[in-house]
């Protein structure tokens, strides 16, 4: 134990000497959350659009002046033609136009014809649709307003509840996604970097050569990380409670036992790209564009899986990730405990004792 | 008749932090001299060395290679100066031609001199089957002998060779000396740093730094009959045992 | 000097054994596998329906939401406690509850109230889902008002048509906007990490310790390890071009020739900050971890994904440090919309002073003596 011991601070000694590594990964989960939180946004605010408008009467106006109000949208110009449309969307200056058609109110009200065009910057099609949306939700509103004013009969009225995420913050989509993928990071990647470099300088022999059995000491060289990414777990914690305001809703010890799980498939993995590689840039290499990149990509912390080839989503099913995020989400978001996430339970667990053993017997092999 | 002096250090200090590696060191080296430069592993030889190469700043004092100052015209010093680390430096991933050819050019020889040379050299070195190969399919005596000669292809006033002889069998070290001496001849400078004591006799001066200092400086001949030693390793352990510095 | 210099980078280049077949790979492999990976819309809406009415016209509603292709009736629940466990578990995304009395309250009050309960984890999506199901929940009021209030002329109720039309884009392909995307992406990763990891590796293997030894001037230096990596550069972006002509059909509508215009200028001003960054690392691990660092952000911060427009004012003033931000604004004007040079001259300003502050750093901050 003694020996274990000593092993686990030499770790230490060579975590803490790389001091710019170290800052970079306590600083990078701040980073990214922070990005993530506050810049990236699929909210489309302060869309510029104009407007042509041939009416200029009672309604138009109003629905102009809701516009206006609304935080979304900002009308830039008004215009009296076409051709000048053209111009200002190819400069980029506006995203949208309304186009109204002539005599609206007059339409609207007695002969029926009255429209709007939403003409849409269609280059995003993301910002292209969310900006539509408000549009149409806009006017929408208008529409109702005016059903009420006018005594509509006949009314079905839609009362919308927007689950767990009332304000409709983008940060609560992100936040788990930033946990899977730093944790990852730091317990694979890190590690099997670390022990690729004692194999590459041939340092790893002279360990072998010590008493203690090879697997403490393969496990010695994952202790480090796995106390750095708990560190790294507190910090996401804190900031996204505190900073980012995203709670966690539900149980506290269910979240964190879920990422101890996660923890260990992810420091397994690490062991598993160490046993198979010999020098410090194949991990490297092997870490980043086996493992980060399709984590970035198919784990849904960026991109929805359900809306993927069906090819690639069975491929998602492997990663790890997938499963860790999707249990945070319960946890963190929509408040559930620990009933709520067996099944993510019971696969990463899975997962990381089958990663487990499939290191050793290489390691195993390897060493003798 | 005094000959030319190549290098003149005169205090020559070097501080990190609170550590003083190099401590007020001065001395002279004659052009054409192999000059060995001896100390234990910490001793501050590396250091002394790279500030005289120009790698390093001096903290004080002042030192004039080849003519000119290394804190003031350092560039001036390199363009004069052939420099073989413990680590040979070559571009493991570049054939044997490649590499005389890049420093060559870099030491502003002309494509048709550079040719030329080259072949000669090849096949002087008994590598002109190895043209081709590449740098880190040589074995490592081939590498050394061929780090030195690219060292002094340009044909520099002086060679700093910093422990060239690591990790190698005594045969090979016998004929690589030979090329050193083969060098002096030809009126290259030679200033050497090595902890293998027997190199020490081939010098024709040696200088030993212990704790940054340097505590003796002379022929290996009166070295031995100052010290009343049999031979230079008595010598450097007389010295060097009062050392209080451990390598790190 | 420089000559040979440059010579030597290249064969070095050349006999990596990794490094062609990367550059040529990545830049093909992003571009199919990211547009497949990277599409934001919405269909296919799970949805859970709590009919406590059980009357021809909840069936009749509840039809035309099943019918209207956004959405998949994956489950009919008793109450709203077990449709809330159908999202809770991600089985579905939303909820529809009809109240008990509905087609009565219709009929003797005149409305009647539905309850949508959508799934915000991801906020945009839960927000316009619920707007796709209340727009054809008032659809459906429209419909049956149609039926019931029989009137001669006089308009049953004012309404107006929205006409939705996109510019550039009729059909809302993504292709259009992610392809350009992943061409900078790639652009930026590669002529950005290599250059990075270049000097590092000459520290670590100690080669740069000579190479510090010889006259060869910092400026010479920097712009030898430029070269190579400027052509690089313009080889990843025609092998894009090629991918996006061949596998999407994509052709700019500006030409090329301004984007390779740009794109010189924007390599410099990258590799320059890769190698600004190798500078101060003393390891491959350090260096790598920096780029990843400062690419991420460059990345996020440049309007890729999400437009800058909609980033808050702070960060807006931020990604102005992203000579991506420019490059991406670039590409895809002229790729999409026919930009010319002359419509993007503040651009080209902007990326020629990326390109000249970074490399002066990158020149200042080599040290060639400790």
């Amino acid at each position: 134990m003694h020996q274990f011991l000593a092993f686990v601070k030499k770790e230490f000694h060579h975590i803490l000497r790389d001091r710019w590594t170290m800052v970079i990964l306590l600083v990078l989960p701040i980073l990214m959350l922070i990005l993530f939180g506050y810049a990236i946004s699929t909210e489309v605010k302060n869309t510029k659009i104009a407007v042509v408008d041939p009416s200029k009467d009672v309604v138009t106006n109003a629905i102009v002046e809701k516009f206006k109000v609304n935080e979304y949208f900002t009308v830039a110009a008004y215009v009296g033609d076409f051709q000048q449309v053209e111009a200002l969307f190819n400069s980029g200056d506006i995203k949208m136009v309304l186009v109204f058609s002539e005599n609206f109110h007059e339409n609207l009200m007695h002969k029926g014809g009255a429209q709007i065009e939403i003409i849409t910057d269609g280059s995003d099609p993301n910002s292209a649709k969310a900006m539509q949306g408000y549009a149409s939700s806009i006017i929408a509103d208008y529409q109702q307003e005016l059903f009420n004013i006018t005594k509509v009969p006949y009314q079905i009225k839609p009362n919308v509840r927007l689950l767990y995420n009332p304000t409709m913050k983008g940060a609560y989509n992100f936040v788990p996604g930033v946990m899977g993928m730093i944790l990852m990071l730091i317990c694979a990647m890190m590690t099997s970097i670390s022990i690729a470099r004692e194999k590459e300088t041939g340092t790893m022999e002279i360990l072998l050569v010590s008493p203690l059995k090879p697997v403490y000491i393969i496990f010695s060289k994952t202790i480090p990380y796995f106390i750095l990414s708990l560190v790294n777990l507190t910090t996401i914690l804190l900031l996204s409670v505190f900073v980012l305001k995203v709670p966690v809703a539900g149980s506290l010890f269910a979240l964190i036992t879920i990422s101890l799980v996660y923890i260990f498939v992810a420091l397994s993995l690490g062991l598993l790209i160490s046993s198979i590689v010999s020098t410090q840039q194949i991990a490297l290499l092997i870490s980043g564009m086996v493992l980060m990149l399709p984590i970035i990509m198919l784990s849904g912390m960026m991109f929805p899986v359900e809306n993927m080839p069906v090819i690639l989503q069975w491929f998602s099913e492997i990663i790890p990730t997938k499963w860790y995020i999707i249990a945070v989400k319960k946890i963190m978001i929509k408040g559930l405990g620990f009933a709520a996430i067996y099944k993510e339970m019971a696969v990463l667990a899975g997962m990381g004792i089958l990663l487990t053993i499939v290191s050793l017997k290489k390691f195993k092999f390897r060493l003798e | 008749m005094t000959k030319e002096k190549i290098i003149i250090a005169e205090h020559l200090t070097k501080n990190f932090g609170h550590f003083t590696a190099v401590d007020d060191i001065s001395f002279e080296v004659e052009r054409g001299e192999i000059f060995g430069f001896l100390g234990a592993n910490g001793a501050g030889k590396t250091t002394a060395m790279r500030i005289l190469c120009g790698l390093s700043n001096p903290t004080s004092g002042k030192a004039m290679v080849a003519g000119y100052d290394v804190a003031t015209k350092p560039e001036f010093v390199k363009k004069n100066i052939g420099y073989m680390s413990q680590k040979f430096a070559l571009y493991e991933d570049l054939q044997v031609w490649e590499n005389i050819r890049l420093y060559a050019g870099i030491y502003g020889m002309k494509d048709k001199d550079i040719a030329v040379k080259t072949e000669e050299l090849l096949l002087k070195l008994g590598l002109a089957n190895e043209r081709n190969t590449l740098v880190e399919a040589l074995p490592l005596g081939w590498k050394q002998k061929l780090a030195f000669s690219v060292a002094i292809f340009h044909e520099p006033a002086i060679v700093f060779l910093d422990e060239p002889t690591g990790g190698v069998d005594p045969v090979t070290r016998r004929t690589f000396w030979e090329m050193i001496y083969e060098a002096a001849d030809r009126g290259i400078t030679v200033f050497v740093t090595t902890h293998y004591m027997d190199e020490a006799e081939y010098c024709n001066r040696v200088s030993i730094m212990v704790d940054g200092r340097i505590d003796a400086l002379d022929t290996p001949e009166n070295l031995k009959r100052n010290y009343q030693a049999k031979n230079m390793q008595e010598v450097f352990y007389h010295l060097a045992g009062k050392s209080t510095r451990k390598a790190d | 000097m420089l000559k040979f210099l440059i010579e030597k980078e290249f064969r070095q280049i050349r006999r990596n054994k990794f490094l062609p077949r990367m550059v040529i790979g990545m830049p093909i492999f992003a571009l199919l596998l990211f547009p497949l990976v990277a599409n934001f819309s919405i269909k296919n809406i799970n949805l859970t329906v709590v009919d406590n009415s059980h009357t021809p016209y909840s069936q009749r509603l509840i039809h035309k939401v099943a019918a209207s292709g956004y959405f998949r009736l994956v489950n009919v629940a008793a109450d709203y406690e077990a449709a809330l466990y159908d999202v809770e578990q991600d089985i579905s995304d939303i909820i529809l509850e009809i109240p008990p009395r509905f087609e009565e309250n219709l009929v003797n009050e005149q409305s009647a109230d539905v309850l949508i309960a959508a799934n915000s984890v991801n906020g945009m999506k839960g927000g316009l889902s619920s707007m796709y199901l209340s727009g054809i929940v008032q659809d459906f009021s429209n419909e049956v008002r149609e039926e019931w209030v029989q009137t001669g002329t006089a308009l049953k109720a004012p309404s107006m048509e929205i006409v939705p039309m996109y510019r550039f884009n009729p059909f809302l392909e993504y292709k259009y906007t992610m392809v350009p995307a992943i061409m900078m992406m790639m652009l930026a990763m590669i002529t950005g990490f290599l250059p990075a990891l270049n000097i590092v590796n000459e520290k670590e293997k100690g080669t740069i310790e000579q190479l510090n030894v010889t006259p060869v001037g910092k400026f010479q230096l920097i712009i030898s390890k430029l070269t190579p990596y400027w052509l690089i550069g313009f080889i990843v972006l025609t092998i894009s071009f090629i991918v996006a002509w061949v596998f999407y059909g994509m052709v700019s509508v500006g030409g090329y020739a301004t984007i390779y215009l740009f794109s010189a200028v924007f390599v410099l001003a990258f590799s320059g900050f890769g190698l600004v960054i190798s500078n101060y690392a003393s390891s491959i691990q350090q260096a790598m971890f920096m780029m990843f660092f400062f690419v991420i952000t460059f990345i996020f911060l440049s309007g890729l994904y999400t437009p800058v427009s909609s980033m808050p004012g702070w960060t807006q003033i931020i990604s102005r440090i992203s000579p991506l931000r420019y490059m991406v604004e670039v590409l895809r004007s002229v790729f999409l919309k026919g930009s010319t040079f002359f419509e993007l001259k503040w651009h080209f300003m902007a990326l020629c002073s990326f390109a000249l502050f970074f490399n002066a750093w990158a020149v200042v901050s080599y040290r060639k003596r400790t």
